[in-house]
C-alpha cells in the first residue's frame, strides 16, 4: 500500500439536526479495495456523496491526490478521475449494452465532435472488449432496460469502469442482486478492478462479500468511523458485532 | 442502400415537380424552409425539450435577412450567411439562459420569450416597419442580377440543394457522441453528470444549431415571399413547427421535412375551403399524441430517476 | 403627490386584473400537477363572452346594471362549460404520463381555442364601459379615483382571502389538500379524486375566465389577448413560485409595477417589463420567490 489516493480530514455533515458526518477523517490507499459497513441510516452514503461532490461539508476538506476538492461538482470530480457505481443502476434504459458503454467511452474522451459517428470501429472494439471483461459480451445488443437485475448493476459498474477511474466508488454493488448471482458479479467485478489497477470503495450490507473480498474494513456508526481494519480483526471485535452485525 | 435509393427518388422528385406544376414551386420552398425551423425543435425535441417559441429565430433571420439587404449588402450567400449568424447569436444568447430549465419551464420560456420578440418586432415601427413589415428586395446570386421569377427558380433549387446538404450534416451530428448525449440528456441526466459531461453546454450547442436552423428557415422564407412581417414570430407560426417537429421525432431529419411538405400542401388545399388553420393544426397535434404508438423516440418515457 | 395616488391605483387594479388570469394556473399547477399552456384563453373567452352580454345588454336597452351581473355571470359559465369538458377528456389523459405530452396536448388546445374564438367571436376587438361608467368615481381629497378600480382590488383581495379560506376550512379544501400531497393515498381511502380534478380546473378556469370579463370595461378584449394573457400569467406564476398563491399576488404587484415604469421610462418596451422581471428574479432564486422543487403545500 502507498499514498493515499483520497484523503478526508475532520469533515462535518448535518441534515436537519442529524450529523451524518461527525468530524471524521479517513484515507484511502492506492490499490485498496476498502469497505464501509455499518447500520441502516447511519450516513455511509453520505461517505460516498461527499467523496462524489454531491454533497457539501459544512466543514472538513476532501483531498484527491493531494488536490481539494471540496466544494467541487459531481461533474467536476468525475473529470479528476473519480466514478460512481448506483445502488438503483442508472442506465441508458432504452439504448442497448454497448451504446450505453459508447456513451461512457466518448464521455471519458471524443465527447466533443460533430462530425464522427459515435460508434466508430475503435470506440465499439473497446466498449466490447470491456463488456468481456465484465461478462456482458453477450448481451451487448440488448436494450439495457431489459436485462436482469444483477446485469443491469454489472453495466453500471461497466460504465463508471469505462470512465478509466483514478478511484471508484460503489454502492451497494450486491443489493437487488440473488444470492447466487452475487458472487459472480464480485467475481467480475475484482477481476477487473485488478486488471487496471483501480482503488475502490464500496459500501455493502453483505457481511460473506465484505468478508472475502475486502482488504480493509471501515466500520460507520452515527456519523463517525467506529473501528477500521482488516476484516478478521473487524469480524472478531464485539462492538462491531454488537451494533452492526447484530450479533450479541 | 434502399432508403438511399427512396431518399434519392424523393429529392429528384422534388426538383422535377415544379416544371409539372409550376405554382408548387413556392408552396415547396416554403415547405422547405419551414423544414428547417422543424428540424431545429426536433433536434431539441431528442432531449426532450419542447420549444413552443422557436418562430422567433426563423423571424429574427428574416429580419436579418432585410435589414442587412436594406443597409446594401445585396449578394444573396452573403445575406443568407449572415442571417442565420445572427440567428445562431441569438440562440447562444437565449440558450445561455433557458437550457438551465427542462420541461414545461422550458416550454413557457421560450413561447415568453418568442412572444416578447414579437411584441418588439410590432411595436418598433422606425426600426422593423412594425406589422407592415419589411420588404426584401431580390438579391444577388454570384454578382448576377436576376429578374423575379429567375431568382425564385434559384432558390427553390438552392434550397432542395441546402436541405440535402444540411440535412445530411444533421444526421451526422444526430450519429455523434454530441448528438447521443442529447438523447442521453433526456434518458438519465444524473448518469451522465456522473460522467463527466457538462450537460448545459452540450444543451447549448444544441440550441444553437436548432436556432441556426430555423435561421435557415426564416431566411428563405425571408426571400421566396419578398416581405418581413411580425407574424414570422407569432406563437401560432410556432405551434406549426412543433406539429412537424413531432413528425420528425420520428422520422429523423428527412421525417422533418417531409411533414413539412405534408403540412404544407395540406396547408394550401385547407385555405380553399377554411381559415380555422390553427384549430386543424392543434386537434392534428392531440391526435397524433393520443393516438400514435408509444416509439416516439422515448418522448413518452418518464424521465428523470433520481439515483440517491 | 397628487399624480402618484391616482398611479398607484391604476397599478394596483392592474396587478387585480394580473393576479386573476395567474392565479388559476398557479391553482391548477397545484392541485393537478399540470401547467395549461392553454389557459390564457380562459382569460379572453371569458372576456369575449363578458363583452357580448355587456353589448348584447346596452344594445337591447336592458337594465344597465345587469352589465355587472353579465360579467360575473359569464365567468361563471364559462367555467362551467368549458372546465369539466376540458378536465375529463383532455387533461385526465395526461395524468401519469410525461411532461412532454401535457406540454403538447395542451399547446393543442391553445391553438384550437385561438381559432375557436376567432370563429365564434370575430376579429374585431369588443369593448363596453358600462360596468366602469355606473359604479362612477368619488373624489377625496380633490383627487378622484374610478370606483370600479377599487373594486377590482377589493374583489382581487377576496379572491385570496377566499381561497386561503375555501382550502383550510372547508371540506373541500381539506379535501384537495389530501389530493395534492398524496394522490395514490387519496384515492385508496376513497376520495373521488376525479371530481376534486374537475373541482379545482373548473375553479381555475372561472377566475381566468373572471379576470378577462372584469378587464373589458378597462381593457376590452381583441384577438391575441389569450397568448398575451397566457405569457403573463405564466410569469406571474414564475415569480411567484409555481403553486404558491399568495405568490402570485405578490408576483402580479410585482408585474404591474414593472409595466407601470416601463410606460413611464420606455413605452414602447412595456411588452418587455414583466419578462425582464421574471428573468431577473428567476437568476437569483429559480423557483421563483416562494417557490421550490418540492413545493407541494397549498
Amino acid at each position: 500500500m502507498s499514498a493515499p489516493i483520497l484523503q478526508a480530514r475532520d469533515l462535518h455533515v448535518e441534515f436537519s439536526g442529524v450529523r451524518a458526518a461527525d468530524g471524521v477523517s479517513l484515507d484511502i490507499n492506492e490499490g485498496e479495495f476498502l469497505a464501509v459497513i455499518g447500520p441502516n441510516g447511519s450516513g455511509k452514503t453520505t461517505l460516498l456523496n461527499l467523496c462524489t461532490g454531491y454533497v457539501r461539508p459544512r466543514s472538513g476538506s476532501v483531498l484527491l491526490d493531494g488536490h481539494a476538492i471540496t466544494g467541487l461538482t459531481p461533474r467536476a470530480i468525475t473529470r479528476r478521475g473519480v466514478a460512481r457505481a448506483f445502488q438503483i443502476p442508472q442506465l441508458f434504459s432504452d439504448q442497448s449494452v454497448v451504446d450505453n458503454m459508447m456513451l461512457a467511452l466518448a464521455a471519458k474522451d471524443g465527447l466533443w465532435t460533430m462530425v464522427r459517428p459515435l460508434g466508430s470501429r475503435a470506440r465499439r472494439d473497446e466498449a466490447i472488449a470491456l463488456l468481456d471483461l465484465i461478462g456482458l459480451r453477450d448481451d451487448r445488443n440488448r436494450a439495457s432496460r431489459t436485462l436482469p437485475e444483477g446485469h443491469r448493476k454489472l453495466l453500471d459498474i461497466a460504465v463508471a469502469l469505462a470512465l478509466k477511474p483514478r478511484l471508484l466508488l460503489l454502492d451497494e454493488p450486491t443489493s437487488g442482486v440473488s444470492t447466487l448471482e452475487r458472487f459472480s458479479l464480485m467475481e467480475a467485478l475484482m477481476s477487473a478492478l485488478r486488471q487496471r489497477s483501480i482503488t475502490a470503495l464500496f459500501v455493502e450490507h453483505d457481511m460473506d462479500v465484505v468478508a472475502r473480498y475486502a482488504n480493509r474494513v471501515l466500520v460507520w456508526n452515527a456519523g463517525t468511523i467506529m473501528a477500521q481494519g482488516h476484516p478478521n480483526e473487524i469480524f472478531k471485535d464485539e462492538r462491531v458485532l454488537k451494533n452492526v452485525v447484530g450479533v450479541a | 442502400m434502399i432508403r438511399t435509393l427512396i431518399f434519392a427518388l424523393g429529392v429528384l422528385a422534388l426538383v422535377v415537380a415544379p416544371t409539372v406544376a409550376p405554382w408548387l414551386e413556392f408552396v415547396l420552398t416554403i415547405a422547405i424552409a419551414k423544414g428547417f425551423a422543424a428540424l431545429g425543435v426536433a433536434i431539441l425535441l431528442r432531449a426532450g425539450l419542447i420549444s413552443i417559441g422557436h418562430a422567433m429565430f426563423f423571424a429574427i433571420s428574416a429580419y436579418g435577412v432585410a435589414f442587412f439587404a436594406g443597409s446594401g449588402i445585396s449578394d444573396f450567400g452573403i445575406l443568407l450567411v449572415l442571417s442565420v449568424v445572427v440567428a445562431g447569436l441569438a440562440g447562444a444568447v437565449v440558450g445561455a439562459f433557458l437550457v438551465r430549465y427542462r420541461a414545461i419551464f422550458f416550454a413557457m420560456l421560450n413561447l415568453a420569450v418568442s412572444m416578447v420578440f414579437y411584441a418588439l418586432f410590432a411595436k418598433l415601427y422606425g426600426i422593423t416597419g412594425g406589422t407592415d413589415g419589411m420588404p426584401v428586395p431580390v438579391p444577388h446570386v454570384f454578382g448576377l442580377v436576376l429578374s423575379e421569377p429567375a431568382f425564385k427558380n434559384v432558390l427553390f433549387y438552392g434550397s432542395v440543394a441546402l436541405m440535402v446538404l444540411v440535412g445530411f450534416l444533421v444526421h451526422r451530428y444526430l450519429d455523434s457522441p454530441l448528438g447521443h448525449a442529447l438523447s442521453a440528456v433526456h434518458a438519465n441526466e444524473v448518469r451522465l453528470e456522473y460522467l463527466g459531461v457538462p450537460v448545459w453546454a452540450v444543451l447549448l450547442v444544441a440550441y444553437v444549431l436548432s436556432a441556426m436552423l430555423a435561421g435557415i428557415g426564416g431566411a428563405i422564407s425571408a426571400f421566396a415571399i419578398g416581405r418581413v412581417v411580425p407574424d414570422f414570430a407569432f406563437w401560432t407560426a410556432s405551434g406549426h413547427l412543433v406539429l412537424v417537429a413531432v413528425f420528425g421525432g420520428i422520422g429523423g431529419v428527412p421525417g422533418a421535412f417531409i411533414g413539412a411538405l405534408f403540412l404544407e400542401l395540406l396547408h394550401t388545399k385547407a385555405a380553399a375551403y377554411t381559415d380555422a388553420w390553427n384549430l386543424i393544426v392543434g386537434a392534428t397535434l392531440i391526435a397524433v399524441i393520443m393516438f400514435l404508438p408509444k416509439g416516439l423516440y422515448g418522448l413518452f418515457s418518464r424521465s428523470g430517476v433520481s439515483a440517491q | 403627490m397628487n399624480a402618484i395616488i391616482p398611479l398607484a391605483l391604476d397599478t394596483l387594479s392592474s396587478a387585480a386584473l394580473i393576479f386573476f388570469a395567474a392565479v388559476g394556473l398557479t391553482l391548477v399547477f397545484n392541485v393537478l400537477r399540470v401547467l395549461n399552456v392553454a389557459h390564457g384563453s380562459f382569460y379572453s373567452i371569458g372576456a369575449y363572452v363578458g363583452a357580448s352580454l355587456c353589448l348584447f345588454i346596452v344594445s337591447r336597452q336592458l337594465n344597465p346594471y345587469l352589465s355587472f351581473v353579465a360579467l360575473l355571470f359569464s365567468a361563471v359559465l364559462v367555467a362551467v362549460i368549458l372546465g369539466p369538458l376540458i378536465e375529463s377528456t383532455l387533461i385526465r389523459w395526461t395524468y401519469g404520463k410525461s411532461e412532454a405530452v401535457q406540454i403538447l396536448i395542451t399547446f393543442g388546445l391553445f391553438l384550437i381555442l385561438e381559432d375557436v374564438q376567432r370563429i365564434v367571436f370575430g376579429v374585431q376587438s369588443l369593448y363596453e364601459d358600462a360596468p366602469m361608467r355606473l359604479m362612477g368615481s368619488t373624489a377625496i381629497g380633490g383627487i378622484v379615483y374610478l370606483n370600479y378600480q377599487i373594486a377590482l382590488i377589493a374583489m382581487a383581495v377576496l379572491v385570496v382571502i377566499g381561497l386561503r379560506l375555501l382550502i383550510k376550512h372547508t371540506r373541500y379544501g381539506r379535501l384537495i389538500t389530501a389530493v395534492v400531497f398524496d394522490r395514490e393515498m387519496a384515492q385508496s381511502i376513497g376520495i373521488d379524486t376525479n371530481r376534486i380534478f374537475i373541482l379545482a380546473f373548473s375553479l381555475g378556469v372561472f377566475l381566468a375566465a373572471l379576470g378577462g370579463a372584469l378587464a373589458v370595461p378597462t381593457s376590452g378584449v381583441a384577438p391575441g389577448l389569450g397568448a398575451d394573457t397566457m405569457v403573463l400569467a405564466f410569469a406571474v406564476a414564475a415569480i411567484g413560485g409555481l403553486g404558491q398563491i399568495e405568490g402570485a399576488a405578490l408576483a402580479a404587484l410585482i408585474v404591474a409595477l414593472a409595466r407601470v415604469l416601463a410606460i413611464y421610462f420606455a413605452p414602447s418596451l412595456d411588452a418587455v417589463a414583466p419578462y425582464a422581471a421574471m428573468l431577473i428574479v428567476l437568476l437569483a432564486r429559480p423557483y421563483g420567490l416562494f417557490g421550490s422543487i418540492t413545493a407541494r403545500r397549498i
